[in-house]
């Protein structure tokens, strides 16, 4: 079998004495459960006054006080609306198309309200292809808008004041610093509407300047474009077109110029037709995109420069023998791929950004007439604020939807320039670093309690509707532009008016408004306040940047990333955020220095497991000439490019920030000249640090044979069936049969044919690990958030966790016998790259698999958990006592026990805490209580929806009506979920596909979850 | 005229009062049943002449069809006019004596065109009212108008003096009643205790004067005490145990399994609301007002504005709808609670804006963990609303009707057929089912309406 490689999920497994490994193979917890430490010692048991019979009787009328306590019902008060709106009907849920667009994240969405309250966000599915994706963060979103620490209304020097007031302190202001330089720093808008009122707001203040100032910056990639093409843009790719991708540091999988292209990268890599795209990632960091590459090579940042140089025209002289032999064929395979291919890089470099831009001249796959206009910064005027500002040249700030005084590089002389100015007003939502020095602080609200408007991509226009009325005394940016600039209207009747002048060209405003999404060729002049701007500025930007030559010195080439969970940390405040767990290195609630092992090995930094099984290591201070960072965490990860370290941004605040959630560390100093890239010293810091890593958890019972299958192109276009995806087989009368035979069954069966059976299919080569799912989940089924210290113990709630895989060569045997056979010299090199110097990656989705057969249902003593005839197996929580039999005998490890109370728990103070916060919750899943067990459902409650929707209406289920969250969220389309009892369903040609395969099979368990195994395309030609 | 009402009124009272009587004692009675039946011949013939008098002064001071104006008053005019209030138009007492007969006429047939042809006194009206546009009657001859003034004309029926001397002399009479009804038991158990002292003392007596007399009585023979031979019966203590055990297991059981299930729920509301007038005598359909029960989990209380869709023009009830229990002050009481909750300004006919939301106490309350689907019952089933909630357009005070325990669901659910001939969806399912089961109706339990996950998710 080509699939029968090694798996292996942490690197702890590679040692093949662990102990720890053993023992949670085996073992639900690693130690015994201390029973002596709670029972006390001995003695002072019997020393007590209290007599086991004492305590017994206490117990007993305890018991029965409780229970007669419990007799009585309480009053429950029923308040019906006085006037009940038209659009809303008790019960019913009403979906809104809005659009997301905080200055790093974007999209266009659906809003699910009840009773008026937003619950979930959803992907907008008419916005095909119009820039922005519906990520975990946005998806995260509506949680972040019952956030408790929002501003609740303006303030003057810190004292709340009512927005009259402080329209007149505004005013006043603005007169006193007539004719001094005031910048207006502003995120990423990409609205029409509101450039044309920021221009009419510098019309009115000419002492105003606006500069735009994306947090993490795409300005080198921006001056590419704009030198090549005019616009300041980013140009959009449209990865299903290319066949050959090279990608030389460019996260596309991940944020990379805001993520939209998950979708159309998945499509090229659904074999058809025997045909795949071909993927290869030069990397330092292990990122998405590195881990479904079909080849990865490890290059370091500088070491990229040089690729980038020679795919495009110039030598692979200079380079490793390895790196020069990769970087030849990735070229030759470019040139072979003609108009198909495409190269992508991420490097903050304008020279390599405008090679790849000419490289893509020809490409099909790149689009430079429709660009992407989500990010506008540009590093030297930013540079030149941040200079204004300590200089004391700038006298005053307005900055909206920006936290410089926290990511700034250069924060402490920044926030003692700030601090100087005359005039400091901040918009914000929460007492931010910047909202908490700045003496007129305007509260603003929430992107779903918003109107707005955008065009994320050139003639893609978005709108924006509010979804709940404001829950606190807030004012959005663009009313106070309007009041303040002497103009009447509020901000919804301006877009509709200029919308209705330019961009709607007939179109009907409500219509509009429906979809939310407006394709138009109305071209509408966003580039307001930044009349000079153009070719000089982005000279400026090269020769100040310092971007292409580090003129620090340092051991290590520090790449600065955004996580998966919090991006550019606007959302570092919402639990469920914190709580994911990285898709790489799998640990939540924290960032931290990622290293290769040999560098850490070096450094004498190690990572080990604890007796319990969680994760510990060393602490860096990381140095980048005088700015010093303390004790950060170390991670050692396989697949890191030896030299090269990595850090997350984002983490690290302090402000308006609970405390559970104020982890990790600060990098913005880190990310001077606003270059991801960055030279830096490492020295290793006394102390261990605890992580909340679930990398070794819920491990499937030691069994590794059957979890993941991959197989390569080659094999699967030539190699019969049985050979790449062989059904596992048993033993029946001396003979093998394979397991899906009847005869292998010892259970009864029963007739599953009449109905609905909901199967979800699950393709491993489009999944890539982007955690929207895993979000989409907590929305939906009110899966509670526990802390890092729980999820430390693994007693994370996740219904649906995305287990990550690294493999080596195809089996260690097989790795062996290679190193025993290969010539003398060439040994030393290939046993200097150990297995984890740079695995293969593999991202698998597991949630209930919902077996036919269900190991779970048959230990259950109260039979609280229950095959359904339409597959679902049934979970009645009412029902659960807690014994956790199940857990035990689920061999996916999918089933999760509430460990304590997690709502209405001051131990637990994340949202289902507080009023605020529980407001997301959703009204048709139950709150499960402590001390019974919870899994996925197959949200049952959606599909008993579908089917109730239509028998109102007296019809059959259309195929593609049944959804679950995790499909509905999946922008890869790599979940796909329906009734196989419909023929014609598109589950049931996923079913019947070659690539189809249950997961741990061979266990007979019979799942409603499948599999598509992975197929890579390794072909070097 | 006055007392063309206030006598039948009266009758009604003595009638109900007769059966009343039939309920206790009939001899203490007697009196007293002698005495009504006097009141009710005597004021049954005051009520025989009197309306056939009053009608005719009506008709003569009007010169209209007092009855024809009533039926078109309320056929055309009520929606928007009260006699003695103001509804959206003003009250019409007296209308007719109030302007020229003629400009009425006008006014009544198109008063938009009398407004727009700039007659004062109807700008005048048009501007008092709000701007309120009557609507045009032009079908409406003058006879008929003449009917209507003449019914809005006749002077305010005042339940003064004769009626207020009628019910008070009742009311004491019924008080005397009861209050002598008191008095005779207390009497007769004066007797009876008397009686029962007599016979103890004569007993006394008798057994001294016996003793005198020397007789000798027979001496009793000594039993046992029956307590002691129980006792002393071992298989009448181990009968009886057993079942003292078995009947105090059936009671305690029956005690813990009612517990938490509160059929006949019956709280006291904010606003006592009266699902007997509503969906009873007025016949309003369920789902008007629970509208959302066709389409939502929810039947969903109506908002206040629902109410005040009809609401807006009942203030008060009809005399009719007060009941023994509950008068006509108290409903219109009610009714003014509604008008407090929505803020609506009765006497000018606006809403202050100032609103204060009902708490209704909840009756029907399911757990948490229980899903329930109205949409999914009424729509889809086509369940009746009385099979769960009972005979509501019966009930005064609504209660809870049905257990609401899964017990009573399930049963439900393996009794019920689905409804499948109806009802495209099922088509598919029908038939294979029916294949497979042999069977053409299929209950809830066959289509996997048992299942947990059904309800409990």
């Amino acid at each position: 079998m080509a699939s029968n490689k090694k798996y292996w999920k942490s690197v702890e497994q590679l040692n093949e004495d662990s102990a720890i490994v053993k023992a949670l193979q085996d073992n639900e917890f690693v130690n015994e459960i201390p029973t002596d430490d709670f029972l006390g010692n001995k003695e002072a048991l019997e020393s007590s006054s209290t007599t086991r019979r004492d305590f017994l009787k206490y117990m007993g009328f305890s018991t029965a006080a409780a229970t007669l306590a419990a007799c009585e019902g309480p009053v429950v008060k029923s308040i019906p609306y006085v006037v009940q709106p038209n659009e809303i009907v008790p019960g019913v849920a009403n979906y809104y198309a809005s659009t997301m667009a905080d200055g790093f994240d974007f999209a266009n969405i659906l809003v699910k309200t009840r009773e008026g309250r937003p619950i979930k966000v959803e992907r907008n599915d008419l916005a095909v292809n119009a820039g922005g994706s519906a990520n975990a963060r946005v998806h995260a979103s509506i949680l972040s808008l019952y956030d408790k620490n929002r501003m609740s209304g303006p303030m003057v020097d810190g004292a709340v004041v009512s927005w009259p007031e402080f329209d007149t302190a505004v005013a006043q202001q603005m007169n006193e610093m007539a004719g001094k330089d005031v910048v207006l720093l502003t995120q990423t808008f990409a609205s029409p509407s509101t450039s044309k009122l920021i221009a009419e707001f510098t019309a009115k203040y000419p002492n105003v300047r606006h500069v735009v100032y994306d947090t993490v910056s795409y300005s080198a990639a921006l001056d590419a474009f704009q030198t090549k093409y005019g616009t300041r843009a980013l140009p959009d790719y449209d990865f299903s077109k290319a066949d050959v991708i090279v990608s030389v540091g460019a996260d596309f999988l991940g944020d990379w110029q805001g993520g939209s292209y998950s979708k159309g990268y998945a499509q090229g890599r659904i074999p058809k037709n025997g045909k795949i795209s071909r993927h290869v990632q030069f990397e330092a960091n292990l990122t998405l995109s590195g881990g479904k590459a079909d080849k990865r090579v490890l290059a370091t940042p500088s070491q990229q420069m040089q690729i980038v140089k020679a795919l495009t025209g110039g030598s692979a002289s200079g380079l490793p023998a390895n790196l020069a032999d990769a970087v030849n064929k990735a070229k030759a395979q470019l040139q072979k791929a003609g108009s198909k291919a495409l190269l992508v890089t991420g490097l903050p470099d304008v020279e390599s950004q405008t090679a790849a831009l000419n490289f893509n001249a020809n490409s099909e796959a790149m689009d430079s007439n429709k660009p992407l206009l989500i990010r506008q910064s540009s590093n030297s005027e930013v540079m030149n604020v941040v200079n204004g500002v300590v200089s004391g040249s700038i006298k005053g700030m307005i900055t909206v939807g920006v936290d410089p005084v926290y990511s700034f590089p250069n924060s402490k002389e920044f926030t003692e320039g700030y601090k100087k100015l005359d005039m400091t007003l901040a918009f914000a939502m929460k007492q931010d670093a910047t909202a908490s020095l700045a003496k007129l602080v305007a509260a603003t609200p929430h992107y779903l309690e918003s109107w707005g408007d955008m065009q994320l991509k050139k003639g893609t226009y978005s709108l924006a509707q509010p979804t709940i009325r404001p829950m606190f005394n807030t004012r959005q940016f663009q009313d106070c532009l309007l009041k303040w600039t002497g103009n009447s209207k509020n901000y919804y009747d301006y877009i509709k008016e200029s919308w209705t002048a330019s961009i709607l060209q007939g179109s009907s405003w409500n219509k509009t408004l429906e979809a939310g999404i407006l394709i138009s060729d109305v071209e509408v002049n966003m580039e307001e306040g930044m009349p000079a701007k153009g070719i000089t500025l982005m000279e400026d930007s090269t020769s100040n940047g310092a971007v292409s030559s580090p003129s620090l010195e340092g051991d290590f080439e520090l790449t600065l990333y955004t996580s998966t969970g919090l991006g550019d940390g606007q959302q570092a405040n919402n639990p469920w955020l914190q709580e994911f767990p990285d898709p790489i290195t799998r640990a939540s609630w924290d960032n931290y220095l990622t290293i290769s092992a040999a560098d850490a090995e070096a450094l004498e930094l190690e990572n080990f497991h604890v007796s319990n099984g969680a994760l510990n290591g060393s602490y860096v201070n990381v140095k980048l000439g005088t700015v010093v960072i303390e004790n950060v965490p170390v991670i050692v990860q396989p697949g890191q490019a030896k030299g090269s370290v990595g850090l997350a941004l984002g983490y690290g605040k302090t402000a308006a920030i609970q405390e559970e959630m104020q982890t990790g560390v600060n990098a913005y100093p880190l990310y001077q000249n606003f270059s991801e890239i960055q030279k830096v010293n490492l020295e290793k810091a006394s102390g261990m640090h605890e992580f909340a890593c679930v990398q070794l958890q819920n491990t499937m019972a030691g069994r590794s044979d059957d979890i993941i299958k991959d197989t390569t192109l080659e094999i699967f276009n030539t190699k019969n069936i049985s050979h790449w995806n062989a059904v596992p087989v048993v033993d029946y009368d001396h003979a093998p049969i394979e397991v899906r035979d009847k005869k292998a069954d010892i259970w009864t069966p029963f007739d599953d044919t009449i109905g609905h059976h909901f199967n979800l299919s699950i393709d491993l080569n489009a999944c890539t690990g982007c955690g929207a799912c895993v979000i989409a989940c907590h929305a939906e089924n009110n899966v509670p958030v526990v802390g890092k210290e729980e999820v430390r113990k693994f007693r994370d709630m996740h219904w649906l966790r995305i287990d990550r895989y690294y493999s080596a060569g195809e089996t260690f045997q097989e790795e062996i016998d290679t190193l025993e056979n290969l010539p003398a010299f060439d040994f030393y090199d290939v046993v200097e790259e150990p297995a984890y110097l740079n695995p293969q990656v593999a991202f698998q989705p597991v949630m209930c698999q919902h077996c036919n057969h269900a190991p779970c249902e048959t230990v259950c003593p109260v039979a609280a958990t229950s095959h359904g005839r339409q597959g679902q197996n049934q979970m009645a929580y009412n029902r659960c006592v807690g014994t956790r039999y199940c857990a035990n005998n689920c061999p996916y490890k999918v089933r999760r026990f509430n460990w304590f109370l997690y709502n209405e728990n001051d131990e637990f103070d994340y949202n289902m805490n507080n009023d605020l916060g529980r407001m997301v919750l959703n009204p048709d899943v139950v709150v499960r209580s402590r001390g019974v067990m919870e899994k996925c459902s197959m949200c049952i409650q959606i599909t008993q929806k579908t089917i109730l929707d239509a028998k109102r209406d007296g019809r059959p289920v259309k195929d593609g009506e049944f959804h679950t969250a995790c499909s509905r969220a999946c922008q890869t389309e790599a979940l796909v979920f329906g009734d196989v009892n419909d023929k014609e369903s598109e589950i049931l040609k996923m079913k019947d596909n070659d690539r189809m395969y249950h997961l741990l099979e061979n266990v007979g368990t019979r799942p409603n979850v499948f599999y598509q195994m992975i197929v890579r395309n390794t072909s070097e030609a | 005229m006055i007392f063309m009402r206030i006598p039948l009124i009266n009758k009604k009272q003595y009638i109900q009062q007769m059966k009343k009587v039939n309920f206790t004692h009939l001899r203490s009675k007697l009196p007293l049943l002698l005495l009504v039946f006097l009141l009710t011949f005597s004021t049954s013939i005051h009520s025989q002449d009197a309306p056939v008098a009053d009608t005719a002064v009506a008709s003569d001071s009007a010169g209209g069809d007092v009855a024809a104006g009533e039926s078109l008053f309320k056929a055309n005019c009520a929606a928007c006019h009260k006699m003695d209030k103001k509804a959206v138009g003003p009250a019409l007492r007296g209308v007719g004596e109030k302007y020229d007969r003629d400009w009425l006429y006008k006014w009544i047939n198109n008063s938009q065109a009398l407004i727009a042809s700039g007659d004062a006194l109807a700008v005048k009206l048009f501007e008092e009212n709000n701007k309120a546009v009557m609507t045009a009657f032009p079908a409406l001859s003058e006879t008929d108008i003449d009917n209507i003034l003449a019914y809005t004309d006749q002077p305010k029926a005042e339940p003064v003096a004769a009626a207020g001397v009628e019910t008070t002399t009742t009311a004491a009479s019924n008080d005397g009643g009861s209050v002598s009804n008191t008095l005779v038991i207390g009497a007769l158990l004066l007797i009876f205790l008397l009686l029962v002292i007599m016979l103890f003392l004569v007993t006394n007596t008798l057994k001294k004067i016996a003793e005198a007399n020397g007789v000798v009585y027979e001496e009793k023979e000594k039993r046992t005490p029956i307590w002691k031979a129980f006792i002393q019966n071992q298989f009448l203590v181990l009968v009886f145990s057993i079942f003292l055990l078995l009947s105090g297991a059936y009671f305690g059981y029956g005690y813990f399994m009612q517990v938490g299930v509160d059929q006949g729920y019956a709280p006291v509301q904010p606003i006592h609301y009266s699902h007997r007038i509503h969906a009873g005598e007025n016949q309003i359909d369920c789902n008007f007002c629970h509208s959302s029960a066709r389409k939502s989990k929810h039947s969903g209380i109506p908002s206040l504005n629902v109410c005040m869709n009809c609401h807006k023009n009942i203030a008060e009830v009809a005399p009719e709808t007060a009941t023994e229990e509950y008068s006509k002050e108290f409903y219109d009481g009610e009714i003014a609670k509604l008008y407090k909750a929505v803020g609506w300004d009765a006497e000018n006919q606006e809403y202050t804006g100032k609103t204060e939301p009902v708490k209704w106490i909840r009756i029907h309350n399911l757990p948490d963990f229980a899903y329930f689907n109205h949409s999914q019952h009424v729509t889809v089933a086509g369940i009746a609303c009385q099979t769960c909630h009972g005979e509501i357009q019966e009930m005064e005070i609504v209660e809870q009707f049905a257990p609401l325990t899964m017990g009573w669901c399930i049963n439900c659910h393996r009794e019920t057929n689905v409804n499948l001939a109806t009802n495209d969806y099922y088509a598919k399912i029908h038939e294979e089912l029916s294949k497979k089961y042999g069977i053409e109706k299929l209950t809830i339990a066959e289509m996997g309406g048992l299942e947990c996950g059904k309800c409990h998710y």
